[in-house]
């Protein structure tokens, strides 16, 4: 802007109101992300919490080697995928579905009540709402009853201790408490649809079915996309406020996703360098699927973030 | 005849969608209705945990409970006022800082996004920052509710565009009128930015309100506990506080502790619940802006 640097520190000085906005903004940052993120080198360290970052030894990849021989930690991964898996070959074309519906529905009145109601549960703490499901599932709950009332089963089930159940349980309690909010995006995407397109293709004779399939699916694709993207490359995340709302004891075989092993190993166990570690090798790999992720979409279908 | 055989297929398919619409609302619905019938149910109905559409003995013996735990009553009061302190602070902050960022004549601004923007990429996790609050003498202290989230990129983004829109004529003549950069921001831009204050401090706040895991990693005294942790140990953990414990033992041994979670659990929600109707707007407005940034 000045080519001198007498000019520059002047138009610095002029603006110092607008710099003095944004300074605590910059050191807010280099504090609570920035830090953090340097913080990660003691995955290559024994770090011990009580004495100062550079008095604890450098011990290279110990801890790499160290989880990656871990049994528990493989079991988490498996758990991460499994339930990962779940929510989105099964879970991600709900919110879409229920869009598409939804958008089907004539009266304008009932539509909006319909949607207003549908994301009331995700503005609910996940306390009420894991809380609510552990007393349906538990012993004499609604689940129960109500399966014995159709039938299905003879004896009551404690769903929630028994491992097998629990990928199911965090897959559905997910899909009632954020369905109605994962589609809010896709609802926008649809009324920005010129309706144009929908008169001319009913004028072309073309069914409910097909006007859905040609005109909505092939308009919201990006948004689809652009979403799915983002789905798989959190694979490797959980939802873990759900998770830990939902863990006991007796379900922690196939409970514990990868978050929950960081924070157990991490806090509970209190092994900071062997779980920041773990948190370490989970970036870059996170990271790397996101490109990856990306570039597939692309590919396909010439959508992507970057 | 061909015109009536589609308007019934039609309206076939009408019935199934709107029934299945109607479900979904049900299915919505059911468990908070199911929870707050049976925190008026007397604790013994509670504990039998039977669908009841209605109350079947009324009773507010387990609100009276919750309403007479000091320790839950100290819950509501931490949570109230990280919910009130830190959306204040989270607003007034990310605002203050997307405003001077939103300026295109502020030096240094390409190298400020990008030192904002490596943020949102890259982040430490959870060891990093438990290490890094204990440094900081956070740990166990309520400011860790307010100072680590008092700044989000997205939000801040969302403030920076909406300022952008505000036209510079408006700016300019505050400017020639002797103004400073804090007096234009606080008297001419934030007044006409009520819209997405008010998005940004419903979310601010229902986060404030609904979080517990802040409360699970980082407090230990009883005392600075938020009523959602509470809450956590309660349902998940089955821990009672003193008082509950007294008042299981009044009401005998049948497990009433069924009566006292649902009372909880509905006065941690009441507030939500209330405001809800009013507040969804903005909500899925704050949803729309954010979808059309990112």
């Amino acid at each position: 802007m000045f080519q001198y640097r007498t000019g520059q520190m002047k138009a610095l000085l002029k603006q110092w109101q607008l710099q003095s906005m944004v300074i605590p903004g910059i050191i807010w940052m280099f504090i609570f992300c920035y830090i953090p993120m340097f913080w990660l080198i003691i995955a290559f360290m024994d770090y011990s919490i009580a004495k100062p970052l550079f008095d604890s030894p450098f011990v290279g990849l110990k801890h790499f080697q160290d989880f990656l021989s871990d049994e528990r930690f493989w079991r988490s991964i498996r758990n991460t995928l499994g339930m990962s898996s779940i929510k989105l070959i099964l879970g991600f074309p709900i919110p879409i579905l229920f869009a598409l519906l939804l958008n089907e529905i004539r009266s304008l009145r009932f539509k909006r009540t319909v949607q207003t109601i549908s994301y009331l549960p995700h503005f609910i703490a996940w306390t009420i709402f894991g809380g609510i499901a552990l007393n349906w599932l538990g012993e004499g709950g609604v689940i129960n009853q109500l399966m014995m009332a159709i039938g299905v089963q003879e004896r009551e089930i404690l769903f929630n201790s028994e491992p097998k159940y629990f990928w199911w349980i965090t897959f559905f309690t997910d899909t009632l408490k954020e369905t109605g909010w994962s589609a809010i995006i896709y609802i926008a995407a649809i009324s920005g649809i010129d309706p144009g397109l929908y008169e001319a293709a009913e004028l072309d004779g073309a069914n409910r079915w097909q006007r859905m399939w040609h005109i909505t699916i092939q308009s919201i694709r990006p948004t689809i996309a652009i979403l799915f993207i983002l789905a798989v490359s959190g694979i490797l995340g959980s939802n873990f406020e759900q998770i830990f709302m939902l863990k006991n004891n007796m379900n922690m075989r196939m409970a514990e996703s990868l978050d929950l092993y960081i924070y157990n190993m991490g806090l509970v166990s209190g092994r900071h360098s062997f779980s920041t570690a773990v948190l370490f090798a989970r970036s870059i790999v996170a990271l790397g699927l996101l490109f990856l992720a990306n570039s597939t979409a692309k590919k396909l279908t010439g959508d992507s973030i970057f | 005849m061909e015109r009536r055989r589609r308007f019934r297929h039609i309206g076939l398919f009408e019935v199934c969608n709107t029934l299945l619409m109607l479900a979904v609302c049900f299915l919505t619905l059911y468990p908070m209705w199911f929870v707050f019938v049976n925190s008026l149910n007397s604790p013994q109905q509670a504990s039998l945990g039977t669908v009841n559409w209605f109350p079947k003995e009324l009773s507010l013996a387990s609100y009276s409970v919750v309403f007479n735990d000091k320790t839950m009553m100290n819950g509501f009061y931490i949570t109230t006022l990280r919910t009130v302190v830190g959306t204040a602070t989270h607003v007034l902050f990310t605002a203050i800082v997307a405003y001077g960022l939103s300026k295109s004549n502020l030096i240094g601004r390409k190298a400020y996004m990008k030192i904002a923007l490596i943020t949102m990429l890259f982040s430490g996790g959870l060891i990093p920052s438990f290490i890094l609050m204990t440094k900081l003498g956070l740990y166990d202290n309520f400011w860790v509710f307010i100072i680590p989230s008092m700044y989000t990129f997205f939000n801040m983004v969302i403030f920076m565009s909406f300022f952008r829109t505000i036209p510079d004529s408006l700016e300019e003549s505050a400017k020639v009128d002797g103004a400073s950069d804090y007096g234009v921001l606080f008297r001419i831009v934030l007044p006409n930015s009520m819209a997405v204050i008010a998005t940004i401090s419903l979310f601010s706040a229902v986060y404030h309100w609904n979080d517990y895991y802040q409360g699970v990693i980082y407090i230990r005294s009883q005392n600075l506990l938020p009523l959602q942790t509470m809450l956590y140990k309660i349902i998940a953990e089955n821990s009672m506080s003193f008082m509950q414990q007294q008042a299981m033992a009044q009401f005998g041994a049948r497990l009433p502790g069924n009566s006292i979670k649902f009372a909880s659990m509905m006065v941690a929600t009441l507030p939500i619940l209330v405001v809800y109707p009013f507040i969804q707007r903005y909500l899925v407005k704050g949803v729309m802006i954010g979808a059309i940034k990112g």
